[in-house]
């Protein structure tokens, strides 16, 4: 380390450091990757490890064609991650409003020119890459809305004027995501929202009015449902009326899970997802397939491994002394709690299926990069965490 | 250091009093992360239910998710003849075979097929018959009968063909083809309705017996379905083998034929409309067994095609019949030793009681003509069997009655059913008035008087024949039958003292015997020609010749009638019957030839050189068939 002119002694660099942070200049890049929380980094890269596991499983036994191309997307993450962890919040808010208007140019697009997947996913091809604008769509929302939020400050919420803007942030991208239709992403996207609103210091009364129209809402909602969408709302409630339709998933998938038992039937030997009965066993599916080999215990490993994600990056959340980074790494955290919870709702039977993977573990180059792209974001509120950016535009310091 | 004791109370300030939102963030920050909590623990909890408590069911659907159990075609048993050789067997067949389940487009699939393999009509219902009616994880026979060059093009073309598969099954052979068709028989794919009854029939490549020894022996030839259990993916397709339990193949069934005896009697008979029986008097096995004209039994394991189906149905010589249990004949004067028995039997004629033949009979004001204008003048039995004199024939039935005749034949196996294991058998006749009246007809003296020299409504089998003639000669109830063993085994019939007595006075059945003996070997018997020339053999015989057409009084008058001068399908059949050794009979022949005018001209000569060949042969002695030049050698003897 380098001497500095201010103070020689080992209290006053330290002091002299916090300051530096809390004023934002822009100080060492080592100093600032000193500052990542590399504990979490290595949680991440266990739970990549076990998709990496995972996919040569299902591949099979061999690297290809899953666990080595999605060993080379994560490093590719990795460097993404810590690129956008560098980024202070100054630079975050300035991004924000342009990516959030490129995501709903994204979502615009993919609705006229998309390929469409298996019952619903859409997704771009850009330069070769396949690109899920949804994807995309929720963190540049997280962004746009903790932007907002953090410059709107707490105090004047009180007004509902302040939340109509923020209410049509996310209101445009979910009727986009349902028009593609796709009713997972459109559910997640709002569910985020909600949250952030909720986070972002919504008074009692504002939600409690929100909230008494939502059963005539959800009636409106499923009159106008895709019949395939109600077909998997009813699948779901009788699964065994249709057992090599709609309801194959969801019986494959509990039989895989049912057979693993306390310790799983060994690795590289669960006889559903080797035997392809296990549909989309690299994608979707994936926790199947951890389950039927490693069982119970190996299963709720995994769940206690996410679990740590999430509960990480919401303290990283809580600990932020900057309003902006608080609500930005809330808004990652729930956006990765929500696609854990669905996937596993759905690889279980709790929920209807939908195209939600796994992230982290499933297979796929577009969700991974969003992931990776979700924890840069929230590695970057942790580094700025003493950070004091926006005070001067809130009502913080009245 | 109070500073920093400040600082990390306010890391996670619940309550903030210089910045009121943290606080409210960090509070319902806590709430969501209680609720995420809750979240996980939920699932981990569902999960537990699932791996857990419902753990062994799952599994047991997970077993049965990926075990298949299929069954195994077994082959079918062969066909033996008395020797071992080979009459019926089983040759690899190459198909083509396509799994419905596989492929995305299955018509499509057919289509690039027949581009590179030509599916004709025929090929192309089928496919589609089985389609309609198969599960979908039963593959179909998309062509079979394949050559190496066309294997190879299939293999060759394999990406553009999903789902299809080459895999060797099993066709049936039949070595000796046409000569032994009748009795073999042949087998066919199993029809909709066979299938329904058998899940085993539903293996592609598996044939049901339709006729002859296949039909009638098909549960035994068809062997028990063996099983494999593999474990399968999601497509059925087979990753590795559990359990397999190997098939019984059907058994091996040996035939009471000679081969190469059946084959000197096919080339007797020639190119003539004839059936031919050889048995042995003592158990009633049935050596030879042949009927010309003949049939390709291999045409039948693809399908027949129409054509070939109208040529053999409209042909006059009924190719597809085996004519010697299914094709009946007025037996003619061959029945005259079984009127002779019920006369000797009726007590009411003994062996010297003479008629005196002038040639004809006169009853109730009809004229019946013996077959010699001028008559045998007085015939005792011995020489009306001798000259095979109708005149007495005429008068011994006219005593006796029609029901003691029918008695006798029927005790002698003439008009009844026999125990032969081929299907589709007839019966023959022999009448009464009882099933005269049964027909709400009047039964006419008359009537019995032609029934004594074995014409008007008397209908007996080249079979029933050549059994008459071997319980003449051994006065044993034998039942011809044509299984001698089964996979080894013995069959206890071919024991001679399986067959019971049929109680028929030893002196009557040698008064029989005389008869015949003087028809083939004393002077003016009628069949001269059937003497044999081995040393120390002789038979016994009985012609026949039974009219087709009545013979007009006009026409018999102008005294030039010659049955060899009217148009084929009216000449009258030649029969022969005979035994020998007539000392110590063994082997018994029944010939009839159609149409074939007398049975002294044609139908002695060939049951002589029959009898001869068997006996030379003798089947029933050896265990191993005599070399072929060996009997080449006794044929220079001639």
């Amino acid at each position: 380390m380098r001497a500095t002119p201010l103070s020689s002694t080992l209290h006053g660099r330290v002091r002299f450091h916090k300051r530096l942070l809390r004023a934002e200049p822009s100080f060492r890049l080592l100093a600032k990757l000193w500052r990542i929380s590399w504990l979490y980094v290595l949680l991440i890269c266990a739970l990549a490890g076990v998709g990496y596991v995972t996919l040569y499983s299902a591949g099979g036994g061999t690297p290809y064609p899953f666990a080595a191309p999605q060993a080379i997307r994560f490093a590719v993450g990795l460097v993404i991650m810590i690129t956008v962890a560098m980024l202070p919040p100054r630079i975050l808010v300035l991004a924000a409003g342009p990516l959030y208007g490129l995501s709903l140019i994204l979502l615009l697009a993919v609705l006229h020119a998309g390929h469409v997947g298996k019952g619903a996913e859409r997704w771009l091809i850009i330069g070769g890459m396949q690109i899920q604008p949804s994807e995309f769509a929720k963190i540049a929302l997280v962004l746009a809305l903790a932007a907002w939020f953090s410059r709107v400050g707490y105090a004047r919420m009180g007004n509902p004027l302040w939340l109509i803007p923020p209410a049509a942030m996310v209101l445009v991208p979910v009727a986009l995501v349902l028009k593609e239709p796709n009713l997972g992403t459109a559910v997640i996207i709002g569910g985020i929202g909600a949250a952030l609103f909720f986070a972002a210091g919504m008074r009692l009364w504002q939600i409690v009015l929100l909230l008494l129209p939502v059963p005539s809402l959800i009636k409106f909602a499923y009159a106008h449902l895709h019949d395939y969408q109600r077909a998997r709302i009813t699948t779901f409630l009788h699964p065994e009326d249709d057992p090599l339709g709609a309801g194959y998933n969801i019986i494959q998938s509990k039989i895989a899970l049912g057979s693993g038992g306390m310790w799983g039937q060994g690795y590289l030997h669960g006889s559903q997802g080797q035997l392809n009965f296990l549909p989309e066993k690299q994608t979707d599916f994936i926790f199947t397939m951890i389950a039927e080999e490693w069982g119970f215990a190996g299963a709720v490993t995994i769940l206690g491994l996410l679990l740590l994600v999430i509960m990480g990056g919401m303290a990283m959340a809580i600990r932020c002394r900057n309003r902006f980074g608080r609500l930005l790494a809330l808004g990652i955290s729930m956006n990765f709690f929500f696609y854990c919870l669905v996937n596993l709702s759905m690889v279980m039977g709790a929920i209807p299926v939908g195209g939600v993977p796994l992230p982290l573990i499933s297979y796929g180059g577009s969700a991974m990069l969003n992931v990776m792209l979700g924890f840069g974001l929230l590695l970057s509120t942790w580094v700025h965490r003493d950070s004091r950016y926006g005070e001067s535009l809130t009502d913080a310091q009245s | 250091m109070k500073w920093r004791k400040r600082e990390n109370r306010r890391l996670m300030p619940i309550r903030d009093q210089k910045d009121p939102a943290r606080g409210v963030f960090t509070r319902r920050a806590l709430l969501f992360m209680a609720v995420q909590a809750g979240a996980m623990g939920e699932l981990a909890r569902r999960l537990y239910k699932l791996q857990i408590n419902d753990g062994d069911h799952y599994a047991r659907m997970a077993a049965n998710n990926r075990v298949s159990k299929r069954l195994l075609a077994p082959p079918r048993g062969r066909i033996v003849d008395r020797y071992g050789i080979a009459l019926a067997s089983n040759k690899e067949n190459w198909r083509a075979l396509l799994m419905p389940e596989e492929t995305t487009d299955v018509s499509a699939t057919i289509e690039r097929f027949s581009a590179i393999i030509p599916l004709d009509e025929r090929d192309r219902s089928r496919i589609g018959r089985e389609m309609r009616h198969q599960r979908r994880f039963v593959p179909v026979m998309l062509r079979d009968f394949l050559s190496w060059d066309e294997m190879a093009r299939i293999e060759l073309n394999a990406p553009s063909l999903p789902g299809v598969l080459i895999d060797v099954g099993t066709r049936r052979v039949y070595p000796e083809g046409e000569m032994l068709a009748h009795i073999i028989g042949y087998v066919a794919p199993p029809n909709e309705g066979d299938v329904a009854g058998s899940a085993l029939l539903a293996l592609p490549g598996m044939r049901v017996g339709r006729a002859g020894i296949e039909q009638s022996q098909d549960e035994r030839l068809r062997g028990n379905a063996g099983s494999v259990e593999m474990e399968v993916n999601a497509v059925g397709r087979m990753m590795s083998e559990i359990n397999r339990v190997e098939g019984m193949p059907g058994e091996e069934i040996s035939l009471t034929i000679d081969r190469g005896l059946q084959q000197k009697v096919l080339n007797h008979i020639g190119d003539q409309t004839a059936s031919a029986v050889v048995l042995d008097c003592h158990n009633g096995e049935v050596l030879a067994m042949v009927s010309t004209p003949s049939f390709d039994p291999a045409l039948f394991d693809s399908g027949v095609s129409h054509a070939q189906w109208i040529e053999w149905t409209d042909n006059v010589h009924t190719p597809l019949i085996n004519k010697a249990v299914a094709g009946v004949y007025p037996p003619g004067s061959t029945f005259k030793p079984a009127v002779a028995m019920a006369a000797l039997q009726s007590g009411l004629v003994s062996p010297t009681n003479r008629v005196f033949c002038p040639g004809h009979l006169d009853v109730g004001g009809t004229r019946f003509h013996c077959w010699s204008r001028w008559g045998h003048g007085s015939v005792d039995l011995h020489g009306a069997l001798k000259y095979s004199c109708d005149v007495y024939f005429y008068e011994v039935a006219r005593r006796i009655g029609m029901d003691r005749i029918a008695q006798a034949a029927h005790q002698m196996g003439l008009g009844v059913k026999l125990d032969i294991e081929l299907p589709h058998t007839r019966d023959g006749l022999i009448p009464t008035p009882a099933w005269r009246q049964a027909h709400h007809h009047h039964w006419n003296g008359g009537d019995t008087i032609v029934s004594g020299i074995g014409q008007g409504f008397i209908q007996v089998t080249p079979l029933q024949l050549a059994t008459y003639s071997a319980r003449i000669a051994t006065g044993r109830a034998v039942e011809p039958h044509l299984v001698r063993a089964i996979n080894g085994e013995l069959d206890p019939r071919a024991q001679a003292e399986h067959w019971p007595e049929l109680g028929m006075p030893q002196n009557y059945l040698q008064a029989l015997r005389d008869g015949m003996f003087a028809v083939v070997n004393e002077p003016h018997g009628t069949a001269p020609k059937a003497q044999l020339d081995l040393p120390g053999m002789t038979m016994a015989g009985k012609t026949g010749s039974a009219q087709v057409r009545h013979v007009s009084r006009a026409l018999r008058e102008t005294g030039h009638f010659n049955s060899a001068d009217l148009p084929w399908e009216y000449r009258p059949h030649a029969l022969f019957i005979c035994f020998a050794p007539y000392d110590a009979p063994r082997y018994a022949v029944s010939v009839v030839i159609e149409h074939g005018n007398t049975g002294a001209d044609a139908a002695a000569p060939l049951a002589r050189d029959i009898m001869r060949d068997t006996l030379l042969r003798d089947p029933v002695n050896h265990t191993t068939p005599p070399p072929e030049n060996v009997a080449d050698a006794s044929d220079t003897l001639e």
